[in-house]
């Protein structure tokens, strides 16, 4: 019975959209900040490789993975070419004997 | 060159399907070739939202899977010219959705079409990533509520990684915020996320603010796009996004509370 009287006249709980604005800003930061394990430089980086492997290897996007990854202090660039089997392959005419 | 948009927000149930309806509806009523696509396969809405649910004989997956052709597939809206309707599969996996399937279907669309709106799934799954990786714009729906906004922002993060710019090192699919369910009078007692909150955690431009209004539910009931209700508060928010999308300069309505007179206070509706 008191604690109903109680309620009545208590005042109203403080506003709660700036707890939500808050714990937004903590959260958002947070979950933004591991998301940089990918930097935006990645895909330029990527589209660049390709570009200078092609020259001489015929490889496609799908074959080309960069990855990033971050251990204690350091972080660690993996780069993955998967080059095509010998006989797909037919790269840049090779020069032999003749005229060299 | 056709432009694809993709309508999306991580979390369900915010309003991507209504806008998606109603941004589409008025791109068209503008006189652009539009068509609205729906990726959410297993759990198509769209066609209910659009009210053309009757008439979806083929869908997407067969179109992807050269069963059916895109002309047979594509609904044309009996109210608005220029609108379609590509339905989303009921019954197939959501795998059957592949990027090369996907791809070329949009590339067949961008023939005969200024607009291509993708009308993306809840979640983060395939059917998700596939509806925004050949996205040129974005529309991010977020409600004024915890839950939204943080997926709103994981969504914003994908965008800018996994999606075909991104991959490729194109710039960056364009973003714009669609504050759907924004009730005034609750933001301004302090009960709700503002516009301006919203604003400040998420970073990305404002396109639109669509209030909390029973005429979204009753034209969802009616199978009309809530653009068409005109004269009403979210027709009018839905509307004048479509103008600012397409460059107008316009000021954000019902943002504040309306002062309602005493016999609107009696009869009036939201």
């Amino acid at each position: 019975m008191i604690s109903l009287f109680e309620n009545f006249f208590r005042t109203p709980p403080s506003k709660t959209a700036a707890l939500a604005k808050e714990r937004l800003q903590i959260i958002v930061a947070h979950e933004r900040g591991s998301r940089r394990s990918s930097p935006d430089y990645l895909p330029a980086l990527k589209k660049e490789l390709l570009e200078v492997v092609r020259k001489y290897v015929p490889i496609d996007q799908s074959q080309i993975k960069v990855h990033l990854d971050r251990e204690g202090g350091y972080e660690i660039l993996e780069l993955n070419i998967t080059l095509p089997d010998e006989e797909q392959r037919q790269g840049p005419p090779r020069r032999n004997g003749s005229g060299a | 060159m056709a432009t694809v948009i993709v309508v999306t927000s991580g979390k369900g149930g915010v309003g991507k399907t209504t806008t998606s309806a109603s941004f589409a509806t008025g791109l068209a009523q503008r006189g652009y070739r539009t068509v609205v696509i729906d990726f959410d396969v297993g759990l198509r809405n769209l066609d209910l939202i659009m009210g053309c649910e009757r008439r979806v004989v083929y869908d997407f997956v067969n179109v992807i899977n050269n069963e059916a052709n895109l002309n047979q597939c594509l609904i044309r809206d009996k109210r608005v010219e220029n609108l379609y309707i590509l339905p989303a599969s009921q019954t197939r996996d959501k795998d059957a959705l592949t990027k090369e399937g996907v791809e070329r279907i949009l590339n067949e669309l961008k023939q005969g079409f200024d607009y291509i709106v993708c009308d993306s799934p809840a979640g983060i799954e395939r059917g998700a990533l596939m509806a925004l990786y050949f996205a040129d714009e974005a529309l991010v729906v977020t409600n004024p509520e915890v839950s939204s906004v943080r997926d709103s922002d994981r969504i914003l993060g994908i965008l800018a990684s996994r999606s075909r710019r991104a991959e490729q090192g194109d710039t960056p699919v364009k973003e714009h915020l669609v504050l759907a369910r924004y009730a005034p009078e609750r933001a301004d007692r302090g009960d709700m996320l503002s516009v301006d909150d919203v604003l400040e955690i998420l970073g990305i431009p404002l396109l639109g603010v669509i209030p909390e209004s029973l005429t979204v539910l009753q034209s969802s009931n009616a199978g009309v796009p809530v653009i068409l209700e005109e004269g009403s508060e979210a027709g009018a928010a839905y509307s004048d996004l479509v103008d600012r999308f397409l460059g107008k300069d316009l000021p954000h309505r019902f943002t504040s509370i309306q002062k309602k007179g005493f016999l609107k206070r009696l009869f009036g509706r939201g």
